[in-house]
């Protein structure tokens, strides 16, 4: 017997778009539950317990990022926000609110599977699953030996760096906004400052990535905040 | 001859418009009599009430009873208008209430006695003026009038009866009255009423008004108002005439000129000139002569200014003229406004004047030709002020200074002495005595005349070194002495009013010259107002302010000005009735500054206000003369720049209308061309009668996705725009470094830079700077993209940035075919699209976001050609922005 299909539950009003979401669903092998207003996608997640969240901000009943926050309040179940570019604080609100990921509107079929896999796959993985060693690109981190090697070579990195580093690599293909980052590298009593933060981030890049200019791991999110990318 | 006569076009003209003014004004109806107690109050009443049973909206305003039954019980029924209550001093007086009837706004408002005073503090000061302004709100008047308070027979009656009446009403009232009903009894019947009490006759005025019940007295008023209300029907049935052309008896039209000098007796000739024309139906013009360098006392210019304004308020025409011979002057003003008749006042000066002189009147009537010349007499019933020369009090260096003159006076004459005659001593100290007073004031002058007498006779009349005089010859010296020396102090203080005077007069015309001047120059109205204000300022001593209104009508003050409300609602109404008003006006004198209506070609366009400065005072005949020139000058001004104001912001429009339409034919195709290659595609691939191949609908699906994705582009674009455009643009700055928002435009431009070299260039020194991020990155996209599309394939295009001071520069370099020589600049502009563009490309909207955003950062951005080929867009921003909170380091 096949493993069951994830549910997928779209929170989407516009009825073309979740037609078009629900399409590419059922194509790609995902199970989609439907709900077009923010008490639907309250009761919808009770009844189904879907494995992944679409979440369109703008609903005809509610806000999208109180949503967010509720249902996060409740589970773990893991929330993308769908969103216009230009509501770059909209999408942080919602990712500081518990969301875990955000698709900028309009969005291609490809953009939105690569999106719900990652977010299955961090859901899958035990909550403190310790995985001793991490990886991306051609960087290794070994967060037993607190040691990061780049290829052969090992790279030194200050403390801080590797606060910043482990805290993104524990959250691997997810976004973290400049505020989430900025407390778990410094601290929940630090402020939003987060100068010092691009700041080490940039370093981050020119110890680690290829092209610093051009970073294909370590990506800033413009805006919102950053983003470890694996693959 | 005359069958053919139609109305000169020239009086048609003025029956247009007097109906025009009249259009919309209430109609005003004066029950006219010739004394109290003839029963015009009655008769107003009584057609009051045949007017309600009319079904008219009647209201009485104010109608004095004066306790009499037969007047109250007409009053019975009909709708009185409460009373404004006034305290003037200390006694309460119950005024006509103006604001309350304007209010209420019946068709037609009962309001008695038109010549009544208002108590102080009212809006103004006579209550013709109230009704003044009802007609013109609209409001249909009745009102009631006694023959002795019409301007024009003011003196004549008060000849005939011995009382002078000092409420008159001007005569144009009764001239421009709509109706006019003489309400008429004969003397017998009046004294019959008198004497049956049925006359209100006030206590403290009995006996007074005994001697103005004369038979005699009556039939004299009685005869002046039957007179005056018959020569206004005349005057109707000459309009009537005119207007239908019939025009049998035309006598040749008679021209009347009045002339008038700087004293107070020309308001005598100016009444007896308003009779004369009256009575033989003609014009009439009253004129001055100014002879230059001749002395006129400032009441005396004051008094002329006054009667030349009487004139024109009883309807003539007035002028002043300039000349050194006052006869030759009129005579020729005579001829050019072909003048029949010509008044002059009897000469009240002595005949040796006109011997030595010559006399005006004698040359006027030897070259008065066909001209008949009235001499009337120029006495007037006030007393005439003599003209006092001003008394000045001289300052006691210039008493010290004619003492030592006549000291000096007294060496010379010793040493004139030894060799010469004492009558030759005596010249020196004339001399002296007259130095002094050629140049001090009269005390001084005095003070040498006495000293210099003194002096003679002391040192050298005999017997010497006393004040003895034994040869009484030598009296008639000293009295000579005396006399010389007052007579030039005289004329020398005349001569320094006359100087002062005219200084000031000069400085005030020089001034209003100045401004007119300066205004020629001036451009926008911030700067008329501040020219206006500024000279009104420097030449009257008032704070000045120019009010202009906003577009309903109200006048804005502006911030930190004098103009408190109750003073704004004075401005306010000279703004709305197009009249002075304020101090020294007769509308709301108790205003604290003068307003004046700032009249223009096409009405009024503001007020100005004149507030005098502390412990001063507006010269009232003078100032308001000349303020008025200014007020002209400067509504010229402000009209001229209002003008160009309208056509610039019609060009404005026009513009702005231009841009609209090609916004919306750019937008309209560039997002149609898209929709319709994606509309088409789909219709294939649904098309059933006729599928596709494969291949073909893979190119098909791929032409909506890339025009899909072209439109998305489209629309961030003009949505980007209408956020710069707006001001919508909230910026969030935020200290970071440059290679942030680059590195994402790099990566979101993607696959369009798959075929370039593009070199990044930062400077390794390059500091945080305080941006918005996403809208930076937004430049960089819309830089590089448009680098992308103006070059050719392959070509390379290198970003780079280095600080530079207190900013960054950063610049976006290609090796393409550069900028067309002068589109530097339009580059940036909307829609701009240059000719090399490429088809598909955008709307023209990127690089102008591109200068929305640097702006709104505080950073520029300019486009130049780069040396050995290709276009250089280069923009800075400063490094200035919120400070920077360091977070520690850990450890």
């Amino acid at each position: 017997m096949a493993e069951p299909l994830p549910v997928v539950l779209v929170v989407e009003d516009d009825s073309q778009m979740q037609k078009f979401l629900q399409t590419a669903l059922v194509q790609h092998r995902y199970r989609p539950v439907e709900a077009s207003t923010a008490r639907e996608a309250l009761t919808q997640h009770a009844g189904h317990h879907p494995d992944v969240i679409l979440l369109d901000l703008g609903l005809p009943d509610g806000d999208g990022i109180d949503v967010a926050r509720t249902i996060r309040a409740q589970s773990r179940t893991p929330i993308i926000v769908l969103s216009a570019r230009g509501q770059e604080q909209d999408k942080v609100s919602a990712l500081d609110a518990g969301a875990d990921d955000y698709l900028t509107k309009p969005f291609g079929v490809e953009e939105l599977l690569a999106r719900l896999r990652v977010a299955l796959r961090r859901a899958a993985r035990p909550m403190n699953g310790d995985d001793s060693i991490a990886g991306f690109g051609d960087v290794r981190v070994d967060l037993e030996k607190r040691e990061v090697r780049r290829g052969k070579e090992v790279v030194h990195l200050t403390p801080t760096e590797y606060r910043l580093l482990t805290t993104l690599v524990r959250h691997p293909g997810r976004v973290l906004t400049h505020r989430q980052l900025v407390r778990e590298v410094w601290g929940a009593h630090t402020g939003d400052q987060t100068a010092s933060l691009r700041v080490h981030m940039t370093q981050l890049r020119h110890k680690l990535e290829k092209d610093p200019a051009r970073p294909r791991h370590l990506t800033t999110e413009i805006g919102v905040g950053y983003r470890l990318q694996i693959d | 001859m005359a069958t053919d006569r139609r109305p000169d076009p020239e009086s048609l003209l003025a029956r247009a418009r007097a109906e025009e003014r009249r259009a919309g004004r209430g109609r005003l109806k004066v029950f006219f009599g010739a004394s109290p107690g003839v029963g015009k109050t009655y008769a107003m009443l009584e057609e009051a009430r045949a007017k309600r049973r009319e079904g008219v909206d009647v209201v009485v305003g104010l109608v004095e009873t004066h306790g009499r039954r037969e007047t109250a019980a007409l009053l019975e029924d009909l709708e009185l208008l409460s009373r404004r209550g006034a305290d003037y001093r200390g006694v309460r007086v119950e005024e006509f209430d103006l604001d309350a009837a304007l209010t209420r706004h019946p068709d037609l408002i009962l309001v008695d006695e038109l010549a009544h005073t208002n108590a102080p503090g009212s809006r103004h000061t006579r209550r013709f003026q109230d009704v003044e302004e009802l007609l013109a709100a609209g409001i249909s008047v009745y009102t009631t009038l006694n023959v002795q308070h019409l301007e024009s027979l003011n003196d004549v009656v008060a000849q005939i009866t011995g009382i002078q009446v000092r409420e008159t009403v001007p005569d144009s009232i009764l001239d421009e009255a709509d109706d006019v009903e003489l309400a008429d009894l004969s003397a017998e019947d009046l004294l019959t009423r008198l004497r049956e009490g049925k006359v209100y006759v006030p206590e403290q005025a009995a006996r007074a008004l005994e001697e103005f019940f004369r038979k005699g007295n009556l039939i004299a008023l009685r005869e002046l108002a039957l007179r005056r209300t018959a020569q206004r029907v005349d005057a109707q049935m000459r309009g009537y005439r005119e207007e239908h052309g019939i025009l049998e008896i035309w006598p040749a039209v008679d021209r009347l000129l009045v002339c008038i000098g700087p004293n107070p007796a020309g308001a005598r000739l100016v009444r007896a000139g308003k009779r004369m024309a009256a009575s033989l139906q003609c014009d009439w013009l009253v004129v001055s002569v100014d002879v230059p360098g001749q002395a006129v006392s400032e009441p005396d210019r004051a008094a002329l200014a006054q009667n030349l304004h009487l004139a024109q308020e009883l309807g003539a025409q007035t002028a002043s003229l300039s000349g050194h011979d006052v006869a030759t002057e009129l005579l020729r003003y005579a001829e050019a406004q072909n003048i029949t008749k010509v008044i002059v006042g009897k000469p009240t000066h002595g005949r040796w004047r006109d011997k030595v002189f010559g006399s005006t009147l004698d040359a006027l009537v030897r070259g008065s030709g066909d001209l008949e010349v009235y001499v009337i007499s120029g006495d007037d019933a006030r007393p005439r002020r003599k003209t006092q020369p001003s008394v000045q009090r001289s300052p006691v260096a210039e008493y010290v200074k004619a003492a030592l003159v006549v000291a000096v006076g007294t060496v010379l004459g010793a040493g004139v002495f030894r060799s010469l005659s004492v009558t030759d001593v005596a010249m020196v100290y004339v001399l002296s005595a007259g130095l002094v007073a050629s140049r001090y004031g009269r005390g001084p002058s005095l003070l040498a005349a006495v000293l210099s007498i003194a002096c003679f006779d002391f040192f050298f009349v005999p017997p010497y070194f006393t004040f003895a005089v034994t040869d009484l010859r030598y009296l008639l010296t000293f009295g000579v002495m005396l006399g010389i020396s007052l007579a030039i102090s005289g004329l020398t203080l005349r001569i320094r009013d006359q100087a002062e005077a005219a200084r000031q007069r000069e400085r005030r015309t020089g001034a209003l010259y100045a401004m007119s001047r300066e205004l020629a120059g001036a451009r926008g109205r911030q700067e008329v107002i501040r020219i206006v204000g500024h000279h009104v300022r420097s030449s009257f001593g008032t704070d000045t302010q120019v009010l202009l209104p906003d577009g309903a009508g109200r006048l804005v003050v502006p911030s930190g000005s004098y103009v408190d409300d109750k003073e704004r609602s004075v401005a306010q109404w000279v703004f709305d009735q197009g009249r002075p008003a304020g101090k020294t006006t007769d509308t709301l004198p108790a205003a604290h500054a003068l307003y004046l209506p700032l009249l223009a070609a096409s009405g009024t366009i503001g007020v100005l206000g004149a507030l005098p400065g502390s412990g001063r005072e507006l010269d009232e005949a003078m100032t308001g003369r000349l303020l008025e020139a200014f007020s002209g000058q400067a509504a010229l001004a402000l009209e001229r720049e209002l003008l160009a104001e309208r056509a610039q912001r019609e060009q404005l429009e026009v513009e702005a209308e231009r841009l609209r339409t090609s916004l919306l034919s750019s937008v309209s195709h560039d997002l149609r061309t898209p929709l319709a290659a994606i509309t088409g595609a789909a219709g294939s691939l649904l098309d059933e009668q006729a599928p596709l191949a494969p291949p073909a609908r893979r190119e098909l699906l791929q032409t909506i996705l890339d025009e899909s994705q072209r439109m998305n582009r489209l629309i961030a674009n003009l949505l980007d725009m209408i956020r710069v455009e707006s001001g919508a643009l909230r910026i969030q700055r935020e200290w970071q470094p440059l290679e942030e928002p680059l590195g994402v435009a790099l990566i979101r431009l993607g696959d369009r830079l798959k075929d370039r070299v593009l070199k990044t260039e930062l400077s390794a020194d390059l500091p945080l700077v305080p941006v918005d991020a996403v809208l930076l990155e937004q430049v960089f996209v819309n830089l590089i993209e448009n680098a992308v599309k103006y070059t050719p394939l392959g070509s390379p295009i290198d970003v780079s940035a280095a600080s530079d001071g207190n900013l960054v520069r950063v610049s976006v370099a290609d090796r393409g075919p550069g900028i067309p020589p002068g589109e530097e600049e339009r580059v940036f502009e909307k829609f701009y699209r240059s000719a090399g563009a490429p088809p598909g490309g955008g709307v023209g909207l990127g690089l102008t976001i591109c200068r929305g955003i640097l702006t709104a950062h505080g950073g520029h951005i300019w486009a130049e050609n780069r040396p050995g080929g290709g276009a250089v867009f280069q923009f800075t921003l400063p490094l200035t922005g919120p400070d920077i909170p360091a977070l520690p380091a850990i450890e």
